[in-house]
């Protein structure tokens, strides 16, 4: 039972993580109908920026914000620059694009910062949480972190304007146009909120899977596999998904003899396409219905 | 009486395809004009060129100050508001956010909230609704939220494509009516798009006529809707 009790802990941890990823997903997806395949590289390269400035001598949380405001303006950057001019453009070079950016990403991480793993540190400490050994601190502080992020975005969205009109922009364009909103602003502020989501995902990630330029690829699948268990369409769903997903993840890496931690990963591309069968449209997701 | 929208050689184009063929019509400050016309006149496409949602040439002028070449969002905030075709619902939401976000562009907090409570005196089905989702309303009154969306920018123009379509002949008179209201009471503009000329013209002050793309008639809604001929060949009733 204990067992039980600290893998299913250990999976709200790690999916919290997912949550967060899936979240950037589901938003730039929502905004731009595309996945965007970069969203873990943006959020590696946005987690060695906060461990160069560490190695700098910035003290932990200043670096994590300084790092929070650059990944927005960064994000915001790269739809300026590469997304906005595709808009219209067909779906393959939405792709190449995403690819492109993914690689380019890649590599100057792999050029500033070279391939070798760095540890990276936890402001929590890795302690045992309140005495407890069914989780440590900072599987605690991971938790703590994105409850407090999923409030304050659900608080964002619903109680200001300026998310009342991101949300109008993402579900209706041409109305959100027709009563004043620049529709094109917003979208880039979905990508440098995403973006910003991501770096928050990596910094916390960070300690458990060490710092390189591959670290997110793992992480990435599993955040598509709860954003697609969610429902592409639906925020919520992506977050209650990602939490699923860790726990799934972190039970059949338990009790399913033959998976342990190496067949962890084809686990999530299993649950991707087991979704894609039964229930395209997630759990939460709304189906599209178009009138032709 | 001043002009409040003047439209003058208007073209319009979808791709290669040309919709309007110079068209030009005025609208009077605080009358209630209508464009009336078949299936594919073109009565959709002036009002999308008036908001720069279509690819057009010709000058459109608002209040003497040009429109052409500006953003879509840019053009509402000079008090434009357009009900489009559809009545383009945020159907996810509540209708009190719909509401909210005709609003958008406004900064005056305490307006917004007495303009709301406005909205539902005038509407009293959207407060018996305001906290479901709009998608959820049926057809009439989706188009009252509509219309009462487009009303929370206090416009000095609203441009209504076919109010009417899809509705039960009740619920048409009711919505005119309170179109006619806001019109006298509030001195909004309108400019009414409609395929129902019979009503329109009764609820109108001044009326065009346009076929393929271009206006063939034009004058006192009651002259129009009293000359027989003219209702005979153009407007089928």
């Amino acid at each position: 039972m204990e067992l039980f009790t600290n893998q299913v802990l250990a999976g709200i941890a790690t999916g919290a993580i997912y949550a967060c990823m899936a979240l950037a997903v589901v938003m730039i997806y929502q905004a731009i109908d595309h996945l965007n395949f970069a969203q873990g590289e943006m959020a590696m390269f946005s987690t060695f920026i906060s461990w160069q400035l560490m190695q700098w001598g910035v003290p932990y949380w200043a670096a994590f914000v300084i790092t929070l405001a650059f990944s927005f303006v960064g994000g915001i950057a790269i739809e300026r620059i590469l997304f906005k001019p595709l808009a219209k453009a067909p779906v393959l070079t939405n792709v190449a694009g995403f690819i492109a950016l993914f690689a380019i990403i890649n590599s100057s991480a792999g050029l500033i910062w070279d391939f070798t793993i760095k540890q990276y540190p936890t402001p929590f400490g890795s302690a045992p949480f309140l005495g407890s050994q069914l989780i440590s601190t900072h599987q605690a502080g991971m938790i703590g972190v994105t409850v407090l992020l999923l409030l304050g975005l659900y608080f964002f969205f619903q109680y200001t304007r300026i998310g009342l009109a991101m949300r109008a922009a993402a579900s209706v364009p041409e109305s959100a146009r027709l009563v004043g909103i620049n529709t094109s602003w917003m979208i880039a502020l979905g990508w440098g909120m995403a973006s910003a989501i991501g770096s928050i995902a990596g910094m916390l990630i960070a300690p458990v899977v060490f710092l390189e330029p591959n670290m997110m690829g793992g992480v990435l699948i599993y955040g598509f596999a709860a954003a697609v268990l969610g429902g592409l369409t639906s925020p919520f769903g992506a977050v209650v998904g990602g939490f699923l997903v860790g726990i799934f993840e972190n039970l059949a890496g338990t009790y399913i003899p033959g998976v342990g931690n190496e067949l962890k990963l084809p686990i999530a591309l299993a649950l991707i396409i087991s979704v894609l069968v039964v229930k395209p449209a997630g759990l939460f997701g709304r189906h599209i219905v178009k009138r032709v | 009486m001043t002009t409040l929208l003047n439209v003058k050689d208007l073209r319009a184009y979808y791709g290669q395809v040309q919709a309007l063929h110079g068209l030009s019509f005025s609208l009077n400050e605080g009358s209630l004009t209508t464009l009336l016309g078949a299936n594919g006149a073109g009565k959709t496409t002036t009002l999308r060129a008036i908001c720069n949602m279509v690819r057009s040439t010709g000058g459109i002028e608002f209040d003497g100050k040009p429109l052409n070449n500006r953003s879509t969002e840019s053009i509402v905030r000079f008090g434009i508001a357009h009900v489009p075709q559809g009545r383009g619902t945020f159907t996810n939401m509540t209708v009190e956010e719909n509401l909210q976000l005709g609003a958008i562009t406004r900064k005056d907090s305490a307006g917004i909230v007495s303009d709301i409570e406005r909205m539902y005196a005038h509407f009293p089905v959207l407060k018996q609704r305001h906290t479901q989702q709009a998608g959820t309303l049926s057809g009439g009154e989706q188009q009252m939220l509509a219309v009462a969306r487009a009303l929370m920018l206090r416009p000095r123009l609203m441009l209504l494509d076919e109010p009417s379509f899809g509705l039960a002949p009740l619920v048409v008179r009711d919505l005119f009516g309170i179109l006619g209201k806001i019109n006298r009471e509030e001195k909004v503009s309108i400019l009414v798009v409609e395929q129902n000329a019979q009503l329109a013209l009764e609820l109108a002050d001044q009326a065009y006529v346009i076929e393929t793309g271009r206006i063939v008639m034009s004058g006192n809604a009651k002259d129009i809707a009293n000359n027989e001929e003219i209702r005979k060949s153009y407007l089928g009733y």
